[in-house]
C-alpha cells in the first residue's frame, strides 16, 4: 500500500502549471497520464481498477452527534451508484468526507487505490475525484464561458510568473486555445452553447444544473460524485441530463449519485447503497435493496436494529 | 444584471457570429498581440485604445479644470505648470495604489485595509537599505536601484508573512488583522528602541519617531532620465573627417528650455520629469494587472473571489493563489510608498502611512469600480483631482474672486452672524475649513456608492479573464467531452445551437 | 483521583488544543517572571498597582464602549467601523452641555458650546470637575448619551436601513463613510486641536483616608459599573432583553418567530450608541483633554476587546476591555511603553487566527 502511495504522491502533484503538467503540455494530455497511472496503480491493487473509490470505516461526529458511524462501500468503475437515504442519514457528510471538505474522525478513502483520506478538495481533483454541489454554485458574476475556462486542471496559464512574461504568455494561450475547444464541445454536448457569453448568474435554475455538471467534466475526471444534480429539476431536463449522464457513464466515467428521489435511483443505477443514521443499511443491486425490509422500516421512520 | 456589457450589438442568439471585427467589445481587454493557432480573434488596438483613451480624457479634463483654477487665481506659467504637475503626482500615486489594492480586493476578494502598512515597510527598507553609513541615522548606503527593489521584496516578505495565517480569515477579520498588522508596523517603526541599532556589526536604524532619509527616487529618476540619449541628454554625432559633429537636442532638454523660456523654474521642470516617471510606472503597472486579470490565474483569482469552495473543488489549490496575489500586491504597495511618500527623501511615521491613507484609496478604488483596473485608474485620479486637491483650488478661487471679508474663527461667530443675516461670515468660515469638509464629502460620496452603485464607475464592467477570445472557435466536427479513454467519438449531440429551448429547467 | 484527572486533562489539552496550551504556558512564564521582579525589587508593588489601576480604569472605558460595538456586530451583522466617532461626538456634545451649564453668564455661549473653540475660553476658567461643578458633569452625561443615540438612530435610519440585508462587507465600507463624515464634521464645528476640558481633581480623600485615584477616576469606575449592571439588568430581566438575545443568536429564527426586528435593531443602537457616548464622555472626563480623533484612536483597541470577549457577548466585552487595558498597561513590565499598543493588537491578532469565536466564546448576547 505504502508503496502505492508514495508514487502516486509523486507523480500526482497539486501544483498548477508545475512539475507533470509541464512536461505533458496543456491540459489534454493529463487525462493520459492519470488513467495511465491509475491502471497502474490497480495492476499492483487488485480490483481498484475496477472500483476507483473505496471508502473504509468512515466515521464523523460533531459534537455529541454522530453523523456518520463507520461506512464503508466501493463504487464500481463505469456505473451508476446512487447513495440514498431519508434525511440526515449522513449522506453529505458522507460526500463531504470523502471529497476533504470536511476530515473524519476515523476511516479511509481510497481513490484508484492510493489512500486519499482527509486530502483536500484540490488534490483530490487533481487524482481524479470531482463534485458537484447540491446547490448549484455557478460562478455568477462569472460567464458561462469562464466558468467552464476555469475547470481544467493544470493549465499552465495558473501560474503566474507564466501568465505575464510575454515568451511563456504565448504558451499559455495555446493552451487555452486548446481548452477552449473543450469548452465549447462540452457546452454543445449539454446544449448550453447559446447561453456561452451569459452571466452564470443569469442563468435560470435547470441550466446552472447543467453548467455544473459540464463545468466539472472539464477537470478530465475519472469519478464524479453528484450531490442531489436532480433536485428541482423539472421531468423533460431531468430526462435530458440522465441521457447526459447515461451517455457519458458508457464513455467510461463513474458516478456516485446523491438523490432523494429513490425511484430515479432505483431506476437508473446499477447498484444502490442505503445509509441510515449514519451507517450502510444496504447496498447492492435496486431490485434487492428495494426489498429488503430494513429499509423500507428506515423510510418508514422505524429504528432498525 | 444580464448579460455583459458594451459590445457593439452583439447578438446573443447565435454566439460566435458578428465577431469578425475581433471585438469592439471593450470588456475583452488584450494588451498583447494574442495571435493563437486557431482562429481566435487576436486583440485589437481599439479595445485597449478605448480605456486608454478614458483615461486620457479624464486626465484631459483635469488638466483643464486647474489651468482654470491657476488662471483663475492668477498664477502666471510657472504657477500652472506646478500646480498640473503637483496633480499628476497625486493622481499617478494614487492610481498606482489603487490598482494595487485592486489586485487584492477587486480581483481575489481579499479585504486588505493595511495598504499603508505595506506602503511603509516598502518605503523603510529603501530608507534603510540606501541610508548613508554616516548619517544620524545609519543605513547600508547602498545604491537606489538596490534599495527599490530590497523595498518591494521586503513588502512583499512581509505581505507573504500576514497572509500565511490570515487569509483564511473570513473578509471582515482580514480586514481588522490588516489594519491591526499596519498599526504594529507603524508602532514598529516608531520605537525609539528601534531609532538606531546594530545588526551584524552594520548599524542601521528606523529613526524612530523622527524619521529616516534616505535615497531621493525624485532626483535618482529625474537625473536618470536626463541622461539617456536622445530623451534627457543631447547626443552630438560627430562628422568623420571634420572636428565637428551634429548636435541632436534632447526631448526632455527642448521641452525643458521652452518651458524655463515662458518663466517655469527648473525645480517644476524637474518635477514635471518626476510625474512622466510615474506615469511610465503607472503604465507599468496596469500593463502587469491587466496581464495577470486576462490569464487563467486570474480568472482562479475570480472565481476565489466568488465562491472559493468551488474553485478548490475544481482542484485549485487556493491557498497558494491567494498568497501570490496578496505578496504581489503588498510588494507593489511597497514600490509605491517608496515613489510616493519616500520621494523625496525622507520618510517619518507620524506624519506618513497613517491609516487615513488606506482609507482613502479605499475610496478612490470604491469610486472607480473594484474589479477594474481601468476603474482603478479613473478612480485613483478622479480622487486625487478632485476630492483631495479640487476642493482647496476652488475655495482660493472663490476668495480671489469674491470679497467674502475675514473668515470668524469659530462656527459659532458664524452662525450668529447668519442669524444676523450676513451669509459671507459662513461661506468664509465654510471655505477656510474646506480641509475638513471634503473628508466630510468623501465619506458622503461612499455611503452613497455603498448604496447606489457600489460597482463604482466601471465596476460593473466584466473583464473576460482570459489570455484569448472566448468566441466559438471555428471547427469542422462537433464532439462530445473527451471521455477517459480519449476515444474519438463522433456521436456527440449535434451542433445546433438554437435548436429547441436548450436546457431551460424552470 | 484529582490529581491524575488533572494530569490526563492537562495531557489531553496540549494535544488536542496546542495554541491553547501554548498561550496557558506562556500566561504561566509571564506570571512567574512578575513574581520574580516583585522579590528581587526590580517592580516594585507601587508600579505594579499603577499599571493595574490604570489598565482597569482603560479597560472599563473601552469595555463599555464595546457593549455597544459587541451587539450592533451580532444584531446588525457588520463591523461598525464609526463605532469610534461615536464615542467622539457623544464626548463633545456632552462636553459642550457640561461647559454651557458651568460657564453660563460668564463667558460667551458660542465659546463655550465649542467647548474652548478659538481659544477664548478655557477650562481654567471654568473650573469644570466633579467637585466643583457636579451638576454640569452629571448633565454632560446624560446629554452624552443622549445625543449619540439620538446621532446613531438618524445615522442608521438614512445610512443603514436602506441597506437592510446586504453583506457585512458593504455595511462596513458604509460604516468608514459614516466614520469619516463624523469626524471631519467634529473638525468643522469644533475645531482640530485638542484642548483640556475639566480641571485637574484631587486624589479621592474619605475619612482621612487619601486613596490613590482621583476624583473622576472614581467618576468613571462608578458610572461605568453603574451602567455595565444596568445594561445586565435589561437584557436579562426584559422581554426586549430576551428578544435581542433571540435575534443576535439568530436573525431568521427570531423574524419567524415574530420578533420585532426594527424594533430590536432600533433598541440596539439606542443601548450600544447610548453606552458610546457616555464611555467617551468619561473617556475625557478622566483624562483631562478632548480632540476630535479621541474615539477613532480607541477603535481598534475596542475592536480587540470584542473580539477577545466573543462578538455578541456582554460580558465578553466588558471581560475583554479590562483584558486588553490590562495587556496594554502591565505589559510596560516588559515592553518599551511605546510598544505595548501594539501588544494589545497583536493580541487580537492571535485570537482572530486561532480562537475567532472569542475567549467567552459567546455566540448569546448575555
Amino acid at each position: 500500500m505504502s508503496e502505492v502511495d508514495a508514487d502516486a504522491d509523486a507523480d500526482a502533484s497539486p501544483e498548477p502549471g508545475s512539475g507533470r503538467a509541464d512536461a505533458d503540455g496543456p491540459a489534454g494530455a493529463g487525462t493520459a497520464t492519470r488513467t495511465a497511472e491509475a491502471t497502474g496503480a490497480g495492476g499492483r491493487e487488485d480490483a481498484a481498477g475496477d472500483r476507483p473509490l473505496r471508502v473504509e470505516g468512515l466515521a464523523k461526529s460533531f459534537g455529541g452527534i454522530t453523523a456518520v458511524d463507520g461506512a464503508s462501500f466501493d463504487v464500481e468503475r463505469g456505473q451508476l451508484t446512487g447513495l440514498i437515504g431519508p434525511n440526515g442519514a449522513g449522506k453529505s457528510t458522507t460526500f463531504n468526507l470523502i471529497t476533504g471538505f470536511i476530515q473524519p474522525d476515523a476511516g479511509a478513502v481510497y481513490l484508484n487505490g492510493s489512500d486519499v483520506t482527509g486530502r483536500p478538495p484540490y488534490e483530490l481533483a487533481d487524482r481524479g475525484l470531482v463534485r458537484t454541489f447540491q446547490i448549484a454554485r455557478e460562478l455568477s458574476e462569472m460567464t458561462v464561458l469562464e466558468n467552464m475556462m476555469l475547470a481544467p486542471m493544470h493549465q499552465p496559464g495558473e501560474s503566474l510568473w507564466r501568465s505575464v512574461t510575454p515568451g511563456p504568455r504565448r504558451d499559455v494561450q495555446a493552451a487555452e486555445e486548446e481548452a477552449l475547444e473543450r469548452v465549447w464541445e462540452t457546452l454543445e454536448f449539454f446544449e448550453i452553447d447559446h447561453l456561452a457569453e451569459e452571466y452564470a448568474g443569469s442563468l435560470s435554475g435547470g441550466q446552472r444544473k447543467l453548467l455544473e455538471l459540464a463545468r466539472a467534466l472539464l477537470t478530465d475526471p475519472d469519478v464524479l460524485l453528484l450531490d442531489e444534480p436532480f433536485a428541482g429539476v423539472n421531468p423533460s431536463l431531468e430526462e435530458r441530463l440522465l441521457e447526459h449522464v447515461h451517455e457519458l457513464r458508457e464513455r467510461g466515467y463513474t458516478f456516485l449519485l446523491v438523490e432523494h428521489d429513490i425511484d430515479l435511483i432505483m431506476e437508473n443505477c446499477a447498484r444502490v447503497i442505503v445509509m441510515h443514521q449514519g451507517q450502510i443499511l444496504a447496498d447492492g443491486v435496486p431490485e434487492a435493496v428495494r426489498a429488503d425490509e430494513r429499509v423500507i422500516d428506515a423510510y418508514l421512520g422505524g429504528d432498525v436494529e | 444584471m444580464t448579460g455583459t456589457d458594451g459590445g457593439a450589438g452583439r447578438d446573443r442568439s447565435t454566439p460566435g457570429e458578428g465577431r469578425t471585427d475581433g471585438g469592439a467589445v471593450d470588456d475583452h481587454l488584450r494588451t498583447d498581440g494574442g495571435t493563437g493557432p486557431t482562429s481566435a480573434a487576436s486583440s485589437t488596438p481599439s479595445l485597449l485604445g478605448s480605456d486608454v483613451l478614458k483615461i486620457v480624457a479624464l486626465m484631459a479634463g483635469i488638466y483643464l479644470l486647474f489651468t482654470g483654477f491657476g488662471v483663475a487665481l492668477g498664477y502666471g506659467t510657472n504657477g500652472i505648470v506646478n500646480t498640473l504637475q503637483r496633480v499628476t503626482f497625486l493622481a499617478a500615486v494614487y492610481a498606482m495604489a489603487v490598482l494595487a489594492l485592486n489586485l487584492h480586493w477587486g480581483y481575489t476578494g481579499l479585504f486588505n485595509i493595511g495598504v499603508a502598512g505595506f506602503m511603509a515597510v516598502g518605503a523603510y527598507a529603501m530608507m534603510m537599505l540606501t541610508a548613508p553609513p554616516s548619517a544620524p541615522v545609519p543605513g547600508l548606503g547602498l545604491p537606489f536601484w538596490v534599495g527599490a527593489i530590497g523595498g518591494t521584496l521586503a513588502a512583499a516578505i512581509v505581505g507573504g508573512i500576514a497572509a500565511l495565517p490570515a487569509l483564511r480569515l473570513r473578509a471582515d477579520y482580514l480586514a481588522i488583522v490588516t489594519i491591526a498588522f499596519a498599526e504594529i508596523i507603524r508602532f514598529v517603526f516608531r520605537l525609539s528602541a528601534l531609532q538606531t541599532f546594530t545588526v551584524f556589526g552594520v548599524r542601521m536604524g528606523t529613526g524612530g519617531a523622527r524619521g529616516i532619509s534616505g535615497a531621493d527616487p525624485d532626483t535618482v529618476l529625474t537625473d536618470l532620465l536626463f541622461s539617456i540619449p536622445i530623451v534627457g541628454s543631447e547626443v552630438v554625432i560627430p562628422i568623420p573627417g571634420t572636428g565637428t559633429g551634429i548636435l541632436i537636442p534632447s526631448v526632455l532638454g527642448s521641452i525643458s528650455t521652452t518651458l524655463q523660456g515662458m518663466g517655469v523654474v527648473p525645480n517644476v521642470v524637474r518635477g514635471w520629469v518626476y510625474a512622466l516617471v510615474l506615469i511610465a510606472v503607472v503604465a507599468g503597472f496596469y500593463w502587469l494587472l491587466t496581464r495577470i486579470g486576462n490569464s487563467p490565474f486570474g480568472r482562479v483569482l475570480k472565481a476565489i473571489r466568488e465562491d472559493e469552495d468551488v474553485a478548490r473543488a475544481l482542484g485549485k489549490d487556493t491557498a497558494r493563489f491567494k498568497i501570490k496575489a496578496f505578496m504581489l500586491g503588498c510588494g507593489l504597495m511597497g514600490l509605491v510608498g517608496i515613489l510616493w511618500q519616500g520621494s523625496r527623501g525622507f520618510i517619518n511615521p507620524t506624519e506618513n502611512f497613517l491609516p487615513q491613507v488606506t482609507f482613502f484609496v479605499w475610496i478612490a478604488m470604491i469610486i472607480g469600480g473594484s474589479g477594474s483596473n481601468t476603474g482603478s485608474v479613473l478612480g485613483g485620479a478622479l480622487f486625487a483631482a478632485l476630492l483631495f486637491e479640487g476642493p482647496r483650488f476652488a475655495v482660493n478661487v472663490v476668495d480671489a474672486n469674491v470679497e467674502l471679508g475675514s473668515a470668524p474663527s469659530t462656527i459659532s461667530a458664524a452662525v450668529a452672524d447668519l442669524l444676523g443675516g450676513d451669509v459671507t461670515s459662513m461661506a468664509a468660515y465654510v471655505m477656510g475649513n474646506i480641509d475638513a469638509l471634503r473628508f466630510v464629502l468623501v465619506g458622503v460620496i461612499l455611503i452613497y456608492l455603498m448604496q447606489n452603485r457600489p460597482d463604482g464607475l466601471l465596476g460593473h464592467r466584466k473583464e473576460t479573464a482570459a489570455s484569448i477570445d472566448l468566441s466559438r472557435p471555428a471547427r469542422t466536427r462537433s464532439r462530445g467531452p473527451t471521455d477517459p479513454e480519449v476515444a474519438a467519438d463522433g456521436a456527440g449531440t449535434g451542433a445546433g445551437s438554437d435548436a429547441g429551448p436548450g436546457g431551460d429547467g424552470q | 483521583m484529582g490529581a491524575t484527572e488533572s494530569i490526563a486533562r492537562g495531557r489531553r489539552l496540549l494535544i488536542e488544543r496546542p495554541t491553547a496550551a501554548l498561550v496557558a504556558l506562556v500566561g504561566v512564564v509571564l506570571l512567574v517572571d512578575l513574581v520574580r521582579r516583585l522579590a528581587t525589587g526590580d517592580l516594585t508593588t507601587e508600579t505594579l498597582g499603577i499599571f493595574v489601576w490604570r489598565g482597569i480604569v482603560n479597560g472599563l472605558v473601552v469595555g463599555l464602549a464595546g457593549i455597544g460595538l459587541s451587539m450592533t456586530y451580532s444584531i446588525l451583522n457588520f463591523a461598525n467601523f464609526a463605532h469610534g466617532d461615536y464615542i467622539s461626538t457623544g464626548a463633545f456634545a456632552g462636553w459642550a452641555s457640561t461647559w454651557v451649564v458651568a460657564g453660563l453668564g460668564r463667558a460667551d455661549v458660542g465659546a463655550l458650546i465649542l467647548v474652548g473653540a478659538g481659544g477664548n475660553v478655557f477650562s481654567s476658567d471654568l473650573g469644570t470637575s466633579i467637585t466643583n461643578t457636579p451638576l454640569a458633569i452629571v448633565l454632560g452625561m446624560l446629554v452624552a448619551g443622549a445625543f449619540t443615540v439620538a446621532l446613531a438612530l438618524a445615522i442608521d435610519r438614512v445610512v443603514y436601513r436602506p441597506m437592510r440585508g446586504e453583506e457585512g462587507i458593504s455595511l462596513l465600507i458604509a460604516s468608514i463613510g459614516v466614520a469619516f463624515a463624523l469626524r471631519y464634521l467634529l473638525v468643522f464645528v469644533f475645531g482640530s486641536a485638542p484642548r483640556s476640558v475639566a480641571d485637574t481633581p484631587s486624589d479621592v480623600a474619605v475619612a482621612g483616608v487619601t486613596f490613590w485615584f482621583d476624583w473622576h477616576q472614581l467618576t468613571l469606575v462608578v458610572g461605568s459599573v453603574a451602567l455595565m449592571v444596568g445594561v445586565h439588568l435589561l437584557l436579562q430581566g426584559t422581554k426586549l432583553g430576551k428578544s435581542m438575545r433571540a435575534m443576535a443568536d439568530n436573525e431568521d429564527l427570531a423574524r419567524i418567530t415574530g420578533i420585532p426586528t426594527e424594533r430590536v435593531i432600533q433598541w440596539t443602537w439606542i443601548i450600544g450608541a447610548g453606552l458610546a457616548g457616555v464611555a467617551g464622555y468619561l473617556l475625557i472626563l478622566e483624562a483631562g483633554t478632548i480632540a476630535f480623533n479621541r474615539g477613532w484612536i480607541l477603535l481598534l483597541l475596542i475592536f480587540a476587546a470584542v473580539i477577545l470577549g466573543g462578538i455578541g457577548s456582554i460580558y465578553g466585552a466588558i471581560a475583554g476591555g479590562l483584558v486588553i487595558g490590562l495587556t496594554d498597561t502591565v505589559s510596560q513590565i516588559w515592553l518599551p511603553s511605546d510598544f505595548t499598543r501594539a501588544a494589545a493588537f497583536l493580541l487580537m491578532i492571535l485570537i482572530l487566527l486561532y480562537r475567532p469565536e472569542g475567549i467567552f466564546a459567546g455566540r448569546s448576547t448575555a
